[in-house]
């Protein structure tokens, strides 16, 4: 399951995409919305996406996670619109016969969709400003 | 030719609009495209350095060739997940 919505995610349709007898492990990743960066407070994030390209690249990270690793399973679900703190904005699911692939696909999942990934996070600020997150830029 | 060009995030926010419109000579590549935003569109100057460009939903390197055909979409760095 590759999906962008722009509903609350629902863990367990996650978890269940991923579910398979020959699995041993079963790893869910949540992304959240985190109240503190250093010394800056959030109050909300928004979050915007090149919709048809972001389902296309995350298509290929799961391909590619495949390949890398013995999986049984990949789910992933990007939400999208706006989010209060706490909400979870991403969620991965891996499963696989032992856990460290399990682990090691997960990790690499996040990793590589926080870099190729054509998605977008705006700060809303606690002091009432906004703004785009694009690092180095 | 008319190019259309898809913006988002920092890229929208500058112009206010999900999408303009250059100006270029045929055949051209994606180098000559950067350059023809950046003289038509200065509000993206200074972003544009940092952004990736893609052509029909893909990465494109700057030989890339470009046709009026062509899904075109100025690609800040990412900040998903």
């Amino acid at each position: 399951m590759i999906s962008i919505i722009h509903d609350p995610i629902d863990n367990n349709e996650v978890l269940d995409a991923v579910s398979s007898h020959h699995a041993g492990a079963v790893l869910l990743f949540l992304g959240t919305t985190r109240q503190f960066t250093g010394e800056k407070e959030t109050t909300a994030l928004d979050y915007d996406c090149y919709e048809e390209m972001a389902l296309k690249q995350m298509t290929r990270l799961a391909d590619q996670a495949k390949q890398k690793w013995q999986l049984s399973g990949v789910a992933m679900t990007h939400r999208v619109g706006h989010l209060e703190l706490g909400e979870a904005s991403v969620a991965i699911a891996v499963s696989s016969a032992h856990r460290e692939a399990a682990f090691e696909a997960g990790k690499w999942l996040i990793d590589t969709l926080k870099e190729v990934v054509p998605i977008w996070k705006k700060e809303n600020w606690s002091d009432g400003t906004t703004e785009w997150v694009h690092h180095g830029c | 030719m008319i190019c259309s060009i898809k913006l988002f995030a920092v890229a929208q926010q500058r112009i206010g609009q999900q999408e303009i419109k250059v100006t270029i000579e045929a055949p051209t590549t994606v180098a000559d495209l950067r350059t023809a935003v950046t003289e038509q569109f200065p509000e993206l100057t200074d972003v544009l350095p940092h952004c990736m460009i893609a052509v029909n939903t893909e990465y494109a390197s700057p030989a890339d060739s470009i046709s009026d055909s062509d899904e075109i979409a100025i690609i800040p760095p990412v900040s998903g997940g």
